[in-house]
């Protein structure tokens, strides 16, 4: 059934229960008898901690429990994030689901409360009294790698992982080099800022089983939760709900630990939602990097070598820290063919808001730093940037810094001109405000690294009335991650969409799918349900084969049918064949395993070699106006191109790049979170500004389909992509208008107005 | 009940008469999400920063986390449940559907009501009094521009918006079918 379904934008599997209001989020469910949690958290960044006094909160008429850490069964974990692969210390963060003997970072949790009401909670979270010891505490990140500064953590030292590069000699390629550049870029913390809070609901079942409803990407923490409690794994059961939102947020452990604890202490369903302040000022957030970089290039356009210094502030505890550190380190020198290459990384644990898994995962912020760089380079050699980048790219059949060869396509120039031309003819600045444009690529890995082995698993069932079911434990954040495997089976099978039954993250009852992270699950999911699919193919184009006396290889299953491809009014249905196989004893149903491309564990902190399935790779174009008096930026288009191998269902996948470009946008030019010495002063969204519709233009998107990925169809990844490359793409606009370029983001008016305040005479 | 700090309220929720005990500042989407478990009304803020709780109140849109629930006692209130059989909002649920407008879906009630709401006011707006009419529901997923697509897709084809203006803005709950029906309510579809 060619592409019938596949490469259709067809409406979304949720899409009708959403619109319709029906659907119902983590905080939409209750159950007779629910108490209420509430989270007490520490108003101090750095102390001992002396004691916790619960008495008087325990004593409060309607209040069923008070946990503090030493009920928790198991309260110091190292965390493995879901993965079965064990990959070894340089990758484990120490977890503690509640503080004991020492507060780290402003907010972290150090009680649990569950009582009648959510003023009950409240009110016996402020009877809690804590005795502390005030630290000093560490806020800088450069300055906590010194020698001697205070120990934040448990390590030796505040460096909680630090990666390194080693390619070429870069001594010899800045010897040959014409220009050098070199600069200091700082990218900020942002906020995830979905619009749904972290919420679930969990309850005790009659064998003592552990069930937690929750907005969650990441269902294997079932394991985690158990270990919490001491519990057998199989005790404790994840019922995901259909997310409002994720962007990695919900990768990591939010409420679900103190749920199961409170209800596992109570016996009673438990509720607990965030409110968006302790959204804001509590979750962790993306790392803010400082980066140092030198690049250097021949007179005649040619990098020949880069050297980069990254440091990330991973906050009071290292989460997924070591991760998205690796990852930037990867993507540290771009798809970009350099001879030399050498970067070190660093983690550094500080006493701030934890920093963890966001959309981009390292590679938004080496990007900026990259293209950055690439763009003064440029200016200096007097070159087009577009021209000096082509003549830089990496091509198919070359190695990256890692030294991995890549035998793909690299479809940069393409994708570059398409995005730049995309702009179409230069509007008119009103106002007297100046008009600008700017480009830059980029890169983004789908899939996880390939040395955690990652598996995905499926279940398709084929009813008797020639519908179906599918199983998959796939957390659906909204980028189509469960329907798209509905698109696969109708296409495969013949049946119509609307006779699917789609069952999700049931830890228990669905095939574990593993995370809806690292924009792994078309990958994953999507080619273990293809293969699930293409087995049951298999079996109905045997049997029809039989009824209808024609070879296999000439059938083909068109919708409810399998016909004679040569004699398409011969066939039969798929109803008859299901129930033909059925009244032999075989029933319809297959689980399928898809494992993704397997490497070694890195022997050492210098990566080499494959780290990633594959990369997507993309441009964007902007068109800027910019108001020189207030430093105001008005965005006039964005064009956005990218390569991504096959598009499924193509609204979605425009869906993902919009979506992906406009967080970019807040992530370039709006989004100001402020911290003071390690506290979040912007606790909602009349503070921490995330773009509104009238703040953000009208983004061409142009798909560019090379089918070379390692999703089904040759489908690449694009959840996570689209937010690479778009503020550099505006910085370079900014630049483009008034000729003042910062390398501070978020780009706020202020810095643009002080920037051109300070700008030398006769520069434009 | 504690006269002082609870009262009887008693709203017209899609057309249906609720009544329940609410505090004396208990907003009305607590009203909404706890007492009448009006889910479909979503809380992203709690304090009138993202708009996933907007709900027709009185015949204007409103954040309902922004009205307390005192305020509401005899009004008329519609969530998009209520208005899935009038003919606007139907269109607008469609079209949000077939253009991919909907990603996580956590804002698109609130969403939908701000468009539907627009079109009421301004049957036929350009793309930037579409952003303008959406400006103050937040939207994390999809950047927006489908979700205007979506808009603009309807605004230029329903003929009746204008009358289904008139008819949310009925000052009388209590009317009967037949005065409904004279009031031009029953683009609502005859319930």
């Amino acid at each position: 059934m060619k592409d019938r379904v596949i490469g259709q934008s067809v409406p979304k599997y949720d899409a009708g229960p959403k619109a319709s209001g029906l659907l119902q989020y983590a905080d939409d469910f209750t159950l007779p008898g629910m108490l209420y949690g509430k989270v007490f958290r520490a108003k101090v960044q750095a102390a001992i901690l002396l004691g916790v006094r619960t008495e008087r909160a325990e004593q409060l008429p309607g209040v069923h429990a008070v946990i503090t850490a030493k009920d928790v069964p198991n309260n110091n974990l190292r965390a493995r994030f879901g993965q079965s692969t064990d990959v070894g210390g340089q990758f484990e963060g120490l977890y503690r689901v509640l503080a004991e003997k020492e507060v780290r970072y402003y907010g972290e949790p150090i009680a649990l409360v569950a009582a009648e009401s959510p003023d009950l909670a409240e009110q016996a979270c402020q009877l809690i009294e804590v005795d502390l010891q005030p630290l000093p505490g560490v806020f800088d990140s450069v300055g906590a790698m010194e020698p001697g500064s205070r120990q934040v953590g448990e390590k030796p030292n505040n460096i909680a992982s630090h990666f390194k590069i080693r390619q070429g000699d870069v001594d010899q390629g800045f010897a040959q080099a014409d220009v050098i550049v070199e600069g200091t870029y700082r990218v900020p913390y942002q906020d995830h800022a979905y619009l749904e809070p972290e919420s679930g609901l969990a309850w005790s079942d009659d064998d003592g089983t552990i069930n937690i409803r929750v907005s969650s990407q990441v269902i294997e923490h079932f394991r985690e939760v158990a270990e919490i409690l001491n519990l057998p794994h199989s005790k404790v059961r994840y019922l995901g709900t259909w997310i409002g939102g994720g962007f990695g947020r919900k990768e990591d452990i939010t409420v679900e630990s103190y749920l199961a604890l409170l209800a596992w202490k109570t016996r009673k369903p438990v509720k607990l939602t965030y409110t968006r302040a302790e959204s804001l000022l509590y979750h962790c957030k993306r790392h803010p990097f400082q980066m140092e970089y030198k690049t250097g290039a021949t007179k005649d356009g040619k990098l020949v070598a880069l050297q980069a210094r990254l440091i990330s502030d991973c906050g009071a505890y290292s989460a997924l820290s070591p991760w998205v550190l690796l990852y930037a380190t990867v993507n540290a020198a771009g798809p970009y063919q350099i001879p030399n290459v050498k970067v070190d990384s660093y983690a550094v644990m500080t006493n701030t808001a934890i920093t963890s898994a966001f959309r981009g995962f390292g590679a938004p912020q080496a990007n900026f730093a990259y293209e950055s760089q690439i763009q003064k380079l440029a200016h200096i050699l007097g070159l087009d940037p577009l021209e000096f980048r082509e003549r830089n790219y990496l091509q198919t059949g070359e190695a990256f810094a890692t030294g991995w060869i890549y035998e793909r396509p690299i479809p940069l120039t393409e994708l570059a001109q398409k995005a730049w031309s995309g702009l179409g003819p230069l509007g008119s600045a009103e106002g007297g405000r100046k008009l600008g444009r700017g480009v830059a690529i980029g890169m983004g890995s789908y899939g996880r690294l390939t040395f955690l082995h990652d598996t995905s698993r499926s279940y398709i069932k084929l009813e008797l009335d020639g519908s179906a079911i599918i199983r998959c434990g796939v957390p659906d954040v909204g980028g189509g991650q469960g329907h798209i495997l509905c698109q696969i089976v109708a296409q495969e099978l013949g049946v119509p969409l609307e006779r699917i039954k789609l069952h999700i993250t049931d830890s228990q009852l669905t095939p574990l799918a593993g995370t809806t992270t690292a924009t792994r699950q078309l990958m994953m999911s999507g080619n273990a349900t293809l293969k699930a699919a293409n087995e049951l193919k298999k079996r109905l184009l045997i049997k029809a084969g039989q009824l209808l006396n024609v070879p296999i290889e000439n059938l083909i299953i068109t919708l409810n049918r399998i016909e004679v491809e040569s004699s398409r009014k011969e066939g039969v249905s798929l109803v008859e064949v299901i129930n033909r196989l059925s009244g032999e004893g075989e029933e319809l149903f297959v689980e399928a395993q898809f494992n993704a491309p397997f490497t070694d564990i890195p022997a050492s902190e210098v990566l080499q070699g494959q780290t990633h399935p594959d990369f997507t790779f993309g441009a964007y174009a902007a068109e800027v106006e910019v108001d020189e008096q207030t430093g105001q930026v008005q965005i006039n288009k964005i064009v956005a191109a990218f390569d991504v191998g096959k598009a499924l269902n193509p609204a979605i996948v425009e869906g993902q790049i919009e979506g992906g470009c406009i967080q970019g946008v807040g992530y370039a030019l709006f989004e100001d979170m402020a911290i003071h010495n390690g506290v979040i002063q912007t606790p909602s969204f009349a503070e921490y500004l995330i773009p509104t519709a009238v703040d953000v233009p009208d983004i061409t998107v142009i798909l560019l389909e090379s089918g070379s990925g390692v999703g089904p169809y040759g489908a690449k990844g694009i959840g996570e992509p689209p937010m690479v490359g778009i503020a550099p793409a505006l910085v370079n606009a900014i630049e483009d208008a008034v000729g003042v370029r910062i390398a501070d983001l978020p780009v706020t008016p202020e810095k643009i107005r002080m920037a051109i305040a300070q700008k030398p005479e006769g520069k434009r | 009940m504690d006269q002082l700090t609870e009262s009887m309220i008693t709203i017209f929720l899609n057309d249906q008469p609720f009544q329940a005990v609410a505090g004396a500042s208990e907003s009305l989407l607590d009203f909404l999400r706890h007492r009448a478990l009006a889910t479909e009304v979503k809380c992203g803020c709690g304090r009138g920063d993202c708009g996933t709780c907007a709900v027709l109140f009185d015949g204007r849109m409103v954040k309902s986390c922004l009205v307390l629930a005192a305020q509401a006692n005899g009004k008329r209130v519609y969530t998009i449940r209520g208005l899935g059989r009038d003919a606007l909002m139907a269109n607008l649920q469609d079209s949000f559907i077939q253009h991919g407008a909907i990603q996580c879906g956590f804002c698109t009630p609130g969403m939908l009501m701000a468009a539907y709401n627009l079109l009421r006011i301004k049957p036929t707006p350009t793309r930037s009094e579409i952003r303008q009419g959406i400006a103050g529901n937040l939207c994390r997923c999809t950047g927006y521009q489908k979700i205007i697509d979506a808009i603009a897709a309807v605004a230029g084809k329903t003929a009746f918006v204008s009358e289904a203006a008139d008819s949310l803005d009925s000052p009388n709950p209590t009317a009967t079918d037949q005065e409904k029906a004279k009031a031009g309510y029953l683009l609502l579809g005859g319930g």
